[in-house]
């Protein structure tokens, strides 16, 4: 990030003190109505009560073991499938560009069919998830092993390093950090896309009870899950830069 | 059919090093033997084995086409009313996408001031917001492009900044040495050199916007495509489906290539951004 000065970080509470302040005078003054924005103590006192139910709990679990599954199918596929594909480059050069077309179509216009062949259930987001994180942590596997300098390689092999030890030693450590970009961009992608799935259609989960809430047009509640969903994903990237910085570091 | 799929082990061809085998070596050619042999496989399992209520061969996919999607003018309908939405969406990320980018990239203090605010609001989950997006704007185009459009703008506005940033100091230097004023390094040195980002922006920003706009639409199952795909899901009816999703991703294809085709022609000298091409950035 840039330098950041006194008067930066004053620019930047400035204007977090605007929203703040005007989503209060909104509320107080009646200018909005309370279904499309809430009071901010009516959405704190709905947070409060949402924490201390057994449902919210469960719910949290359902989209937490939901994400833990997919991203861990994308993983082994996608690095298995990445690393396959670059031990030929004829395979490299052949299939690489099909991955790379094929992922900037939106992979949700296929949601409807992950719901026809799993069902409504937790699979259909399972495998959603896991094919949207497939295609970020495949590419970059890719890339991380293909850009793999010819001469790093043999001076391996000159000296003696045997199929492993050049895995090991010179394959691996020189592709890690491009490894960890796709993975790290994979999970949000996992993160947001089964939420995703939840909302469009699902029968559990975060995304199926801030749908529901909207449906109920209670918007109180609403407002408690997004601000929950908010105040995780901002912990998680925080927390997953701080891990990718430790690992980079070694 | 599967002279096209597994072209290499062919005999003949393999004998003959002619014209034929050296094409076989292109990668694009193989791609497109890749691609035949996925879809002959496809057509080989949903004929033969597939359960008729889930999977369909792509004959018949192509077949239900033009029995059940194209005489139905209002599934046409929809179909059009998804493409001016992702063309709306886009336009209106694109215009304030750079708006905003050369705001923020204008001056270091304003960069450090409001990017880290942009880098904050792209990490949301714009997905936890799209039951609340459809309540403020109704069922209609509304919340579609404003889905699509709040999708579409960050990584416009991110790259823009981030272009505008990478300017070397020695061309600055030089500009300023040869009597340039603030307004002319800026519309001499800094926005040609911001280019080839603000591309890789309109790329990415493209693919976001088709997100947004397709998870909107399959969201609200009242109407528009939606509505279609949970009938032909809910009835068991795949055929129809998988030529609707189809349409859609001819549609995705030619919004991404459309953008491409823009940046191929406008980038100055034809510069690209950086290698590692396709590895996945942000």
């Amino acid at each position: 990030m840039e330098r950041s000065s006194f008067a930066t970080r004053s620019v930047q509470l400035a204007f977090l003190a605007v929203v703040a302040g005007a989503w209060f005078f909104a509320t107080e003054t009646g200018s909005v109505t309370p279904l499309f924005l809430p009071k901010p103590a009516s959405v704190y006192v709905a947070l409060e009560r949402l924490v201390k139910t057994a449902s919210f709990w469960s719910a949290v679990m359902v989209t937490l073991t939901t994400i833990a599954k997919a991203f861990a199918i994308a993983i082994v596929a996608g690095v298995l499938a990445g690393y396959a594909i670059t031990r030929s480059k004829l395979a490299t050069q052949v299939i690489e560009p099909v991955i790379a077309g094929l992922f900037t179509v939106p992979i949700t216009l296929f949601f409807p069919m992950f719901i026809l062949f799993f069902g409504i259930g937790t699979g259909s987001k399972v495998a959603y998830g896991a094919t949207y994180a497939f295609f970020p942590i495949a590419l970059n596997t890719i890339a991380a092993f293909s850009n793999m300098e010819e001469r790093y390689l043999r001076a391996a092999r000159s000296m003696g390093a045997g199929q492993f030890d050049t895995f090991r030693h010179v394959l691996l450590p020189g592709a890690l950090p491009v490894l960890i970009t796709g993975m790290r961009i994979g999970f949000f992608i996992c993160f947001a896309s089964v939420l995703g799935g939840e909302t469009i259609s699902s029968v559990a989960g975060i995304g199926r009870n801030i749908a529901l809430a909207a449906e109920l047009m209670e918007s109180a509640r609403m407002y408690a899950w997004i601000t929950f969903v908010i105040a995780t994903s901002v912990t998680l990237n925080l927390l997953v830069y701080s891990l990718e910085n430790h690992i980079r570091s070694r | 059919m599967s002279d096209l799929a597994s072209p290499q082990n062919s005999p003949a061809l393999a004998a003959s090093p002619g014209v034929f085998a050296r094409a076989l070596r292109k990668p694009l050619w193989l791609r497109v033997a890749l691609l035949a042999g996925v879809v002959a496989l496809l057509e080989f399992y949903g004929r033969l084995y597939a359960d008729p209520a889930f999977m369909s061969p792509p004959s018949l996919i192509v077949k239900a086409f033009f029995d059940k999607i194209a005489p139905q003018p209002k599934i046409l309908e929809a179909l059009w009313f998804c493409v001016a939405q992702i063309a709306a969406a886009y336009a209106l990320s694109v215009v304030f996408g750079i708006l905003i980018g050369l705001l923020i990239g204008a001056s270091g203090f304003s960069r450090s001031a409001f990017l880290p605010i942009i880098l904050l609001l792209y990490a949301i989950p714009q997905v936890s917001l799209l039951p609340l997006v459809i309540l403020m704007f109704g069922l209609g185009p509304a919340a579609k492009i404003a889905f699509g459009f709040s999708h579409g703008i960050f990584p416009i506005i991110m790259n823009v900044v981030a272009g505008m940033r990478d300017v070397k100091e020695l061309h600055l230097r030089a500009a300023r040495s040869m009597g340039a004023s603030r307004m002319d390094t800026i519309r001499h040195v800094i926005l040609p050199h911001a280019v080839p980002s603000l591309f890789t922006g309109l790329r990415l920003g493209m693919t976001l916007t088709l997100l947004g706009v397709i998870l909107a639409e399959l969201y609200v199952s009242t109407g528009g495509i939606g509505y279609f795909t949970r009938v032909f899901a809910e009835s068991y009816d795949p055929a129809p489906l998988f030529a609707l999703t189809g349409c859609l991703a001819i549609i995705a294809v030619i919004f991404n290539e459309l953008v491409r085709i823009a940046q191929n022609h406008l980038t100055p000298g034809k510069r690209r951004p950086p290698t590692l091409k396709n590895s996945v950035k942000e």
